[in-house]
């Protein structure tokens, strides 16, 4: 019965790590270890250099972004400390083809994507759970805030938030199935953030003090912009076109150098004063045009949702009424949840929200259970 | 939990005789070789000794050795000491598409000075056709490079027939022989090479130490600029215990060849035959005759090699799937992509290296491990569940 924890190299995993050895060091049993680190190496930093600044290039490395020769070291470290087998696994290939290219396409179609929920979707609890049952490790674990139950009448598996409600990670983790779920552990979803590290410390862990990072893990320098312009150019992309910024009825108020550049409710870099604060409304790249309007217009109350994944399951033209939360640092609120058929969802706020943005994620919640969620395609 | 390490091509376990060799050069003769007194001369005599057996091992003059850090800067100095040292019109070096990053990094950075180099293809088999060798040739050429043995595939390669194309066309001719020092014989006057590189740690030897042959009269540019050691070839204090350690390597290694070489033979090819008969969809890479004794390099297929190799070494079994030192890169490795092996075939393959101290018990213990180890992998593939309903798998073997 093993298990393969994902490491980072940062102080949440590395803590799961060690709850996981202690809870498996007396059950060791039989010729292979319980428990196996492994950090998946998902992009190369080396590959847009101009990204990384001063002291990179042909001898320097970057440091303090995922994947970085230092997160490694950290995480292997750690595992050496934990005395627990450890690898790198190299998907690379993967995390561009399912993480970092949708990211950039989703921007350049006026969508401001989540890559973290699609990392989990697809590399975490894909490629990883695959990796793992290759090398014979029948679960995998990481260090999400967030919980998993069981349900012992259906068999169901139900996926909670963490304990520490300020580090909600269960909203990145909707997209997760039953078969998942069912091989998944999160060692630190009763715990909070302060008992996560108190624990790290107590144990001696070699990154007890590691600063969290808080950027998306393949942006080094934290500015997605200068991310999608390398990334492109590296691509050979033609450059995104240039269009107008017109206001909500329709009037040209001035130009734009690329939808990507802007995401609803943004305020700043509008390059333009017209007496009363503009904001961004809505962005339409088959116009190549940023609506702008005033404050007011960002609130609206119904939108639709794609590709929705139940976790407690929803039948087709069932309604329900959920707590939804359309950005990670949203609180939330009262909403009706209307399926509809073909994974698609209509939502309703009882009242309206600011800044519903098409690209980012609708999760459901019934109190602290995640019960569904998809993306926000289309504000109604 | 028994380990098994079939691994030999990566490093070798150091001979415990080599370590008693190397233990008063640690510990009592301490002195510099390069100083008068008597402490410097028992090194010195250390020194010696040990350049008279690596000699002895390649057919050559004590004089032509020289020792160096290992296999990487004996090739570095040789490449970039011959094309540094030559005159301005000769500017064109040819070498192979299969050759260790040792060679072919020193290649793309002479190539980023202005050198022009020529990469010569290999087929299937991973060996080179020394015809081509002649065909890429020009009057400009002033150095061929071509290994012995590769360290993937184990193949060795025809330096007879090249050394005497270098010879004809007045050419020098380095060849990197770390995989083959101690395998195979390896004599300088048969093979008709002006410089040559090996490596302690592949031959049970420690790591950090190794010699470069310097046929006499060879003009050469050192790498290493400081004091007069290895008369002028090579400067630095001389590490007196490694050197004596790559000596005795040297000297085990000869005495034993014939006789370790066929030993490992014979399990390398129980190993290969055992798994080619256990385990459905298995080819092995490059040609099988003319290789190293030691090593085979074999694709499986519908599983990833990175998770085999992790499967594989948390049970105790290690194996890799290819050089070490492309380890973690994404990019499959030159050597299968120069022999034709498509990007998902380059990442399904494995290389087994046996040694000295690998014996039949480990041969028996990796054959009870390994099929379940393949089943397990497969079993997690996609493509492999589609296979396994719309065809009967066999045990397939292509050479």
């Amino acid at each position: 019965m093993s298990i393969a924890i994902a490491m980072s190299g940062g102080v949440d995993s590395s803590t799961a790590a060690a709850l996981l050895a202690e809870e498996h060091s007396t059950n060791r049993t039989g010729s292979s270890p319980e428990v196996v680190g492994l950090t998946m190496q998902l992009w190369n930093q080396r590959r847009l250099p101009q990204l990384l600044g001063e002291g990179a290039g042909e001898g320097g490395h970057a440091s303090g972004r995922c994947c970085s020769l230092d997160d490694v070291y950290d995480a292997r470290a750690v595992a050496n400390f934990l005395n627990i087998p450890y690898y790198v696994i190299n998907l690379e290939k993967q995390f561009e083809a399912t993480v970092v290219r949708p990211f950039v396409e989703g921007y350049l179609a006026g969508e401001t994507p989540i890559p973290c929920s699609l990392c989990n979707t697809e590399i975490k609890f894909a490629q990883f759970l695959n990796t793992a049952r290759q090398i014979g490790a029948e679960r995998i674990a990481t260090g999400h805030y967030a919980r998993i139950r069981r349900d012992p009448e259906t068999g169901r598996h139900l996926l909670l938030r963490g304990v520490d409600r300020s580090k909600d990670q269960a909203y990145f983790l909707f997209g997760l199935t039953q078969e998942q779920l069912a091989q998944t552990e999160f060692p630190l979803g009763e715990m909070t953030k302060q008992q996560v590290r108190a624990l790290a410390r107590a144990r001696g862990l070699p990154v007890a003090e590691k600063p969290d990072s808080q950027e998306i893990c393949f942006v080094p320098t934290g500015s997605y912009r200068q991310f999608i312009d390398a990334y492109l150019a590296e691509q050979n992309h033609p450059h995104s076109p240039a269009g107008e910024v017109v206001s909500t009825d329709g009037r040209v108020l001035g130009e734009h150098h690329g939808i990507q550049n802007f995401t609803v409710g943004q305020r700043k870099g509008l390059g333009m004063a017209v007496g009363a604060p503009l904001y961004v409304i809505a962005l339409d790249s088959a116009k190549k045009q940023v609506v702008v309007g005033d404050d007011r217009d960002l609130f609206r109350s119904r939108f639709r949702v794609r590709e929705v994944n139940w976790i407690r399951p929803l039948a087709p033209r069932d309604a329900v009424d959920a707590h939804v939360k359309i950005r990670h640092n949203h609180p939330g609120a009262a909403a009706r949840v209307e399926a509809h058929p073909g994974a698609e969802v209509q939502v309703e706020f009882l009242e309206p929200q600011r800044a519903i943005t098409p690209g980012q994620a609708a999760v459901f919640y019934d109190d602290d259970e995640v019960v569904g969620g998809g993306w926000i395609s289309q504000v109604l | 939990m028994q380990r098994i390490y079939f691994d030999n091509n990566a490093t070798t376990p150091l001979a415990p005789e080599v370590f008693e060799s190397m233990r008063p050069y640690m510990l009592e003769d301490y002195g510099n070789a390069s100083s008068i007194h008597w402490f410097g001369q028992r090194a010195k005599a250390g020194v010696e000794r040990a350049r008279e057996q690596v000699a002895q091992l390649l057919n050559a003059r004590s004089s032509e050795i020289v020792f160096t850090s290992g296999g990487t800067e004996s090739d570095n100095a040789a490449i970039l000491g011959i094309v540094e040292a030559a005159r301005a019109e000769r500017k064109h070096v040819v070498t192979t598409a299969i050759e260790h990053p040792a060679v072919l990094s020193t290649a793309k950075a002479l190539e980023k000075r202005g050198v022009s180099v020529t990469y010569v293809r290999v087929g299937a088999r991973g060996v080179i056709d020394p015809a081509d060798v002649a065909s890429a040739v020009r009057p400009e050429t002033v150095l061929i490079s071509v290994m012995h043995a590769n360290n993937e595939l184990g193949t060795v390669q025809p330096l007879e027939e090249i050394g005497r194309i270098a010879r004809e066309r007045d050419i020098y001719f380095h060849s990197d022989a770390v995989q083959s020092a101690g395998k195979l014989p390896v004599d300088v006057e048969k093979l008709g090479v002006d410089l040559l590189a090996l490596s302690a740690h592949k031959l049970n030897g420690p790591k950090g130490i190794g010699a470069l042959y310097v046929r006499k009269g060879t003009i050469l540019r050192p790498l290493l600029h400081g004091g007069h050691h290895e008369r002028d070839r090579r400067a630095g204090t001389e590490n007196v215990a490694g050197i004596v350690g790559l000596g005795a390597a040297a000297e085990a290694a000869r005495a034993h060849l014939r006789e370790e070489s066929d030993r490992v033979a014979a399990l390398r090819d129980r190993l290969e035959a055992g798994i080619l008969s256990s385990v459905p969809y298995v080819a092995v890479n490059g040609d099988r005759t003319r290789r190293v004794p030691n090593t085979t390099n074999l694709s499986f297929e519908y599983l990833e090699g990175e998770g085999f190799v992790i499967a594989m070494d948390l049970r105790g079994i290690a194996c890799s799937t290819g050089s070490a030192c492309s380890s973690g890169s994404l990019e499959p490795s030159h050597v299968l992509s120069a022999i034709g092996l498509r990007p998902e075939q380059a990442r399904a393959s494995i290389r087994f290296s046996l040694g000295r101290f690998n014996t039949e018990e480990d041969v028996d213990a990796a054959l009870q491990i390994l099929p379940a180890v393949v089943e397990q992998l497969r079993s997690v593939s996609p493509h492999y569940r589609k296979e396994a309903v719309s065809s009967q798998p066999s045990a397939v073997s292509k050479s």
